[in-house]
């Protein structure tokens, strides 16, 4: 199978796709890390807030400490249950930009500055989108 | 309706928008967002946050299937995630200035364009076709695995596809779904892309654009911890079920389903949104 793809595709081809399967674990990684801490917070929200009658008709916007990277952390270490599962969401929205940031490392490897110039202007716009609060 | 309630029918809900959305190839983001408006009455702004966080699972989960296959390109992908990703930042930036019931509006007519997308026919394109001067430069050119070894492949209308691309990002930051029907355009239709390396390259893209924008809509607060759980879990072991499935089911009776359940959700949305319900 490596015979073919070397005769039949460009150079760094046989490359792209050991980064690809690389690149594939790393998102299955996160995706199951996720999860986990997801379905933990959410056990041990509704044990906590089951009875509850939600409101969610209305639009208040969730509060300061949910929002903010730094401000989730500070409520993951105080257990609270709405905070470990910001926490899940927050891993599962890094997932796609380590794939980003590792893409651009593996371009790197490659020599193919003009794909790590690249990467990196999206890695930039992503940067921009969590940490501009 | 108490918490555990309703924790409990949003993630049989999601449960299932996540299955037939990986058997139909639709994703499930678009119809958790008329799911948890409609029929639970949940804020738009909420459900679009609990949306993208989902959109972002499935495709994350899937794209790591994928790319052992050997489909999807990476340059082409990365490439045109400048323009995913720019325009997704748009969109969450445009969601602010307008109201709930717009979004509805703009949301079921993007259902109804979804649905008219995937009951068309597809036509595969010419094997020889000649790659575009901007597609050389760009390294856009591939190879993807046929039954008869791996095959090259050209791509052109890059101009056409990069703006198609903005577009879709627009949409995916703006409605909180994966506009994987208009991702799959560009590179299909404009670009020439072989259909397999079009709908794997996309998905792998879906991921990144969500998490653009959902970034924004966290910090804003409109990811709701309570309804975003049931949502991405629900979604998520759902589509990992359709993947499962896929290979055995009917999908086309399945597609033309799912399809006239999108008919009806768009238009429930724009009714629902250009009468204020929302």
């Amino acid at each position: 199978m490596s015979d073919e793809m070397v005769t039949s595709a460009k150079p760094g081809t046989w490359n792209d796709l050991r980064i690809e399967i690389i690149i594939g674990t790393l998102l299955r990684t996160g995706v199951i890390l996720a999860a986990a801490v997801v379905l933990f917070g959410g056990a041990l929200y509704l044990v906590r807030h089951g009875h509850e009658i939600p409101d969610y008709r209305t639009f208040h916007g969730e509060p300061e400490s949910l929002k903010s990277p730094k401000d989730i952390v500070h409520g993951v270490f105080g257990m609270s249950a709405r905070a470990i599962i910001q926490l899940g969401l927050l891993l599962l929205i890094a997932t796609p930009v380590a794939r980003v940031a590792f893409s651009a490392v593996a371009f790197a490897i490659e020599h193919d500055y003009m794909y790590v110039v690249i990467t990196l202007i999206v890695l930039a716009i992503l940067s921009y989108s969590l940490f501009s609060s | 309706m108490n918490t555990l309630e309703f924790t409990g029918v949003v993630g049989l809900g999601s449960l299932l928008a996540g299955f037939l959305g990986a058997l139909t190839g639709l994703g499930g983001g678009v119809v958790v967002v008329p799911m948890l408006t409609l029929l639970f009455h949940v804020d738009i702004r909420y459900a679009i946050g609990a949306s993208l966080v989902s959109v972002i699972a499935t495709s994350s989960g899937a794209a790591a299937a994928y790319v052992r296959e050997g489909y999807s390109n990476i340059r082409i992908g990365m490439f045109l995630e400048t323009a995913t990703t720019a325009g997704a930042i748009a969109g969450a930036a445009i969601a602010l200035h307008v109201s709930g019931n717009s979004i509805a509006v703009v949301f079921g007519l993007v259902l109804l364009y979804s649905a008219y997308l995937s009951s068309r026919h597809r036509e595969a394109h010419g094997p020889h076709l000649q790659s575009s001067k901007l597609a050389d430069k760009l390294k856009l050119n591939g190879t993807y695995p046929t039954p008869d070894g791996r095959q090259p492949y050209n791509v052109t209308g890059v101009p056409a596809g990069y703006s198609l691309m903005f577009g879709a990002g627009v949409l995916s930051g703006l409605l909180g779904i994966g506009s994987g029907a208009v991702k799959v355009l560009a590179m299909d239709q404009a670009m020439k892309i072989p259909f397999k390396v079009s709908t794997t390259t996309s998905n792998f893209m879906i991921g990144v654009t969500a998490a653009a924008s959902a970034g924004l809509y966290m910090s804003r607060g409109y990811v709701a911890p309570g309804i975003a759980m049931p949502v991405m879990l629900g979604v998520l072991a759902g589509s990992m079920i359709g993947a499962k499935v896929l290979v055995k089911a009917n999908v086309k009776a399945l597609r033309y389903l799912f399809a006239a359940v999108i008919v009806v959700l768009g238009v429930e949305m724009i009714v629902s949104g250009a009468t204020g319900k929302l």
